[in-house]
């Protein structure tokens, strides 16, 4: 067992590693890093000091050092927009985004175990085709254009729901289904390919056998252990809803950390960019190592895999 | 005699065969209508997508009170007629589109080929880059590379497929690994090939099938990425007509009401991404079993 997670452990060190490298080379080569770490309109002075701070006429082993020793310090830069410490603007920026994920999660679990269900039981039958042009939809709908779409009926011809901002519950609806909207087929194919695992096994035989009502077999046995897999992906899915409503916050002026970023861009705040897609890598990988420690340690067949 | 009526039979029933497995004529269709559109855009077009006048700002399209015959689908914020520019945003789409999972493909196939044939450190190193790459949420990182390279058509196909290649690479890997235990790359080695040789004459042929419906189910993705991007306003530039582009000038009279600036760009990318995952679907489980569980 310990083994198994030091090597995990292993692997996500080798991951971070690895996304620190990408950022960092890309930016070195792909310009001078010193043009998009100087306010736009810098003089000449102003890049020979930001050269000089950041060590950019050093060679490149050097320079990587000091990028990964001011980050494992938590210095990740000044916002030029700001003007604050770009760790604090992203931990002022998270909470939103908590929020917005956690009700989007809700909206996406609402609306896709249900119809997951209901597809593997009657399977091959009409709610199953819906089910299927239903995920089918939700993959190829842009969530962006949900959004616009919602806003048009529910803001404009209706006026039942404010268009962009926060503050209020009735403000989070709107970008929180926009976003859950893609996960939810998601999660509706997980639950049904699931559920048509379990209904297939023995013990949902055995209940059936002795004779238990279908609702029960369904419900309390078939159900509950269909749950595992799909929960595990939503506890990824609700990081990555974190990190990939850009497009759904900028469209509701949503004040998270995908606006955070599309604000980086729009101002030309480099700093904020970088450490945005550094902070959302980092969590992901710290994710996908957490829940495969949690499965090996429920799953012991997991810790002897290569 | 009896040889001929069953090759009959034969051909009836395969014909059958085809037609059960339900051929997506309608995807089929539908893109290669928008190719078409894409191709003869600068023919086809009644207005110039990039120039408007600002006297005729707003107009409807022609079903609706005040619309006119002049412009069937309305006008933008500028005055730009929205069916010309929806058609050459179908160009845009598809041009970049299908470079950039071209570009991407021969990128992916060509890392997983040499990554799963070769083995040991290589294979080691391609595999830590895709699965990091993996791990960062693909519209966060484009987002980040065009940010760094600035707006221009060029650069969104090189970004695209700077990440999305990780996608065929994993997949192509897996296939390769089982493929170099076959018989006939046994053989091969045996009958001295080089390892070159091996993995362009034995090995991709075997590969190209995934590699092709890969690329379909990937355009899907590739377009709303795209559209994402330039809606952001890091991808393509304006005045370019594309609908992501679109969808971000709509935005501007979205609360005045002008639905059709907002809801027939979308209605264009969904179409075309509907088509585009439907046709990859069936592809995935007519040319590859393998990738059926998929």
């Amino acid at each position: 067992m310990r083994r198994f997670i030091l090597r995990r452990l292993g692997f996500a060190v080798v991951s971070l590693f690895l996304l620190s490298v990408t950022i960092f080379f890309f930016v070195r080569v792909t310009g001078d890093p010193a043009v998009l770490l100087v306010e736009p309109g810098a003089s000449q002075a102003d890049l020979d000091a930001i050269r000089q701070q950041f060590g950019l006429d050093q060679s490149l082993p050097v320079q990587y050092g000091s990028f990964i020793a001011h980050l494992a310090r938590g210095d990740f830069g000044q916002s030029f927009y700001y003007r604050t410490d770009v760790l604090e603007l992203y931990l002022s920026r998270l909470p939103a985004s908590l929020l917005l994920a956690t009700v989007a999660m809700v909206f996406s679990l609402v609306i896709g175990l249900p119809t997951g269900i209901v597809a593997a039981v009657r399977v091959n039958g009409w709610w199953d085709s819906a089910g299927k042009i239903f995920a089918l939809l939700g993959l190829s709908m842009p969530s962006f254009w949900v959004g616009l779409l919602m806003i048009l009926f529910f803001s404009v011809y209706l006026g039942w729901l404010p268009s962009s901002g926060s503050g209020t519950l009735l403000h989070v609806l709107m970008p929180a289904f926009a976003l859950g909207w893609y996960f939810a087929a998601a999660h509706m194919r997980l639950t049904r390919s699931s559920m048509l695992e379990v209904l297939g096994s023995e013990y949902v035989k055995l209940a059936r056998l002795k004779g238990l009502p279908e609702a029960l077999v369904i419900g309390k046995h078939a159900f509950k252990n269909a749950l595992i897999p799909v929960l595990t992906l939503a506890g990824i899915n609700l990081v990555l809803m974190v990190n990939v409503a850009v497009v759904v916050e900028t469209v509701f002026a949503w004040p998270g950390v995908g606006r955070l970023l599309y604000e980086g861009i729009a101002f030309r705040d480099f700093p904020v960019v970088q450490a945005t897609v550094l902070l959302g890598g980092a969590m992901i990988v710290t994710v996908n190592l957490i829940v495969d420690v949690l499965y090996a340690v429920i799953d012991p067949r997991i810790r002897y895999e290569r | 005699m009896n040889g001929s009526r069953a090759a009959g039979l034969t051909l009836a029933w395969r014909f059958a065969a085809f037609r059960s497995e339900g051929f997506p004529l309608l995807p089929t269709l539908i893109l290669l209508t928008l190719a078409l559109v894409a191709i003869f855009a600068n023919v086809i077009t009644p207005y110039n997508p990039e120039i408007g006048s600002l006297g005729d700002r707003f107009h409807p399209p022609v079903w609706q009170a005040g619309g006119s015959a002049e412009h069937l689908l309305g006008t933008d914020h500028l005055g730009r007629d929205v069916l010309s520019r929806l058609i050459f945003g179908a160009r845009v789409s598809m041009v970049v589109g299908f470079t950039a999972v071209i570009v991407a493909g021969l990128l992916g196939t060509g890392l997983g080929i040499v990554s799963g044939y070769l083995g040991g450190w290589v294979d080691q190193l391609i595999m830590r880059i895709t699965d990091t790459w993996l791990a960062l949420p693909a519209l966060t990182f484009a987002i980040f590379l065009a940010a760094i390279v600035g707006p221009s058509e060029m650069n969104i196909v090189i970004i695209l497929a700077a990440v999305y290649w990780t996608r065929y690479a994993r997949v192509i890997r897996g296939e390769v690994l089982s493929l170099k235990e076959r018989d006939f790359v046994r053989l091969a080695i045996v009958a001295g090939c080089s390892k070159r040789t091996i993995m362009r004459r034995h090995i991709l042929p075997n590969v190209l099938n995934s590699a092709i419906v890969l690329a379909t189910l990937m355009l899907g993705v590739v377009i709303v990425t795209e559209a994402s991007l330039s809606f952001l306003g890091v991808g393509v530039p304006p005045p370019k007509p594309a609908w992501g582009l679109m969808l971000a000038d709509g935005k501007k009279g979205l609360m005045a009401g002008y639905w059709w600036l907002t809801v027939l760009p979308g209605c264009c990318i969904v179409l075309m991404v509907l088509a585009a995952n439907l046709l990859g679907d069936w592809l995935r489980v007519k040319l590859d079993p393998q990738l059926r569980q998929l």
